[in-house]
């Protein structure tokens, strides 16, 4: 199992999503990716996403204005 | 055991794809959608970062659908690609800077790509004739076919049964019997298809999901064309077009004012990036500056920004500018009064 980070601040709906997309499709099942937002939306969308797709969302914080979602790689990538 | 048939969906978020994916789905297909995004898209999150607008579902609409649908969903960046789509319309655009047709033709273009690649059998749409002025009538059905290169792999399970017969008809992969022949531009029999489902809260029921048909909108993308000189745009212009009030006091320059709290955080996004404004004295926006404006412009620019913030109706307001390089300098400005502005400064 392997940790990334996703910058995906100042970036609006559906762009994190976009970008977690491409990122995830390049991690092997069982990595973890780590995606900085600024979106509320994505707090919604990322696990949506998630939800259709295979992945699963382990854990989401806010640290100051930023939202970290940390989203482990399902094997249906 | 038969492989089933796969299909994928061009799903828009609205209620059209959403029920042409659900009839091919109960004809045991598998079904996975798509979703391009172009920059235009006008999605929850776009209004909820106006305050007054945060009551609606900060949610991307094409996620919910396809949850609601038990889909997998694949969100394209399109942004590039369809840049040609918006400046070199081939077959021009509609009331707005709208190029529907060119549109749905790249769009079901690129599902056709999609299918191809992940050997998929065909496409299918929400599309339903005389739905949509421009991309939806009898005549222009066959263009979106023809130049996206579907052809017959392209199937439209809500007006089906007024077409000719379809790739996956003809083969059995899906019974006509079971499509729809739905026409005209009255939502009745979608509706009721949609209670038939039990698929009670839905997004927009037709149209609405892009910023070009938006007259104010496509006004203000004219009007960075013609300044810019050329028919060129990049994904920060067009996000920016859709946030604030915009004001062109100079050819060579405009204003963009956050009406409220939620654009101002929008807006500070760009801070680094452009000349920025904000009132000292007062309570009021931040203002960013998009072109070249020095001097003389700045201090208009400073007087503008007072005339929207607390103290516009007093005589003096302190503000400050940002300049690129991070140089700060306060301006004490007399608020530009109502009459001042000339009403075609607002874009």
């Amino acid at each position: 199992m392997n940790r990334f980070e996703l910058d995906a601040r100042n970036m609006l709906c559906p762009l994190p999503v976009i970008r977690a997309q491409e990122r995830v499709a390049t991690l092997a099942p069982g990595d973890v990716l780590e995606i900085l937002c600024t979106d509320p939306g994505a707090t919604n969308d990322i696990p949506a996403w998630c939800r259709i797709n295979g992945h699963k969302v382990v854990a989401m914080r806010t640290e100051d204005r930023d939202i970290v979602i940390t989203v482990e790689v399902g094997t249906g990538a | 055991m038969k492989t089933p048939r796969k299909a994928v969906a061009l799903i828009s978020r609205g209620l059209d794809s959403m029920l042409a994916a659900r009839l091919i789905l109960e004809q045991g297909i598998l079904v996975e959608g798509i979703n391009f995004f172009t920059g235009f898209c006008v999605e929850g999150h776009t209004h909820a970062i106006r305050d007054h607008h945060q009551q609606k579902p900060k949610r991307n609409n094409a996620l919910w659908v396809a949850k609601q649908l038990g889909i997998k969903l694949h969100i394209i960046d399109v942004i590039e690609e369809y840049k040609d789509v918006v400046i070199n319309p081939k077959h021009g655009y509609g009331a707005n800077l709208n190029p529907c047709l060119d549109c749905k033709s790249f769009m079901v273009g690129k599902a056709r790509q999609w299918m191809e690649q992940h050997a998929f059998d065909f496409v299918i749409t929400g599309e339903v004739i005389g739905q949509r002025p421009k991309s939806q009538r009898r005549d222009t059905m066959p263009i979106v076919a023809r130049e996206s290169g579907a052809h017959d792999r392209l199937l439209r399970p809500l007006c089906a049964k007024l077409l000719p017969l379809t790739l996956p008809e003809r083969e059995g992969w899906v019974d006509r019997e079971q499509l729809l022949g739905i026409g005209g531009r009255s939502r009745k029999a979608q509706i009721t298809l949609a209670a038939r489902f039990g698929l009670s809260e839905y997004a927009q029921p037709a149209g609405g999901c892009c910023f070009l048909t938006d007259r104010q909108y496509s006004h203000k993308l004219a009007d960075l064309w013609k300044t810019r000189g050329e028919r060129r745009y990049d994904l920060d212009d067009i996000m920016l077009l859709k946030v604030g009030r915009h004001l062109r006091p100079r050819p060579y320059f405009k204003l963009i004012v956050a009406r409220d709290e939620g654009e101002c955080n929008f807006l500070n996004g760009y801070r680094r990036r452009l000349v920025h404004l904000f009132p000292t004295s007062h309570k009021g926006p931040l203002v960013l500056v998009n072109g070249d404006a020095h001097g003389e412009d700045l201090q208009l620019a400073a007087r503008l920004t007072a005339r929207f913030s607390q103290g516009r109706d007093t005589d003096e307001v302190s503000v400050t500018v940002c300049e690129m390089h991070g140089a700060e300098q306060v301006y004490k400005v007399r608020p530009m009064a109502p009459e001042e502005i000339p009403a075609h400064w607002y874009l």
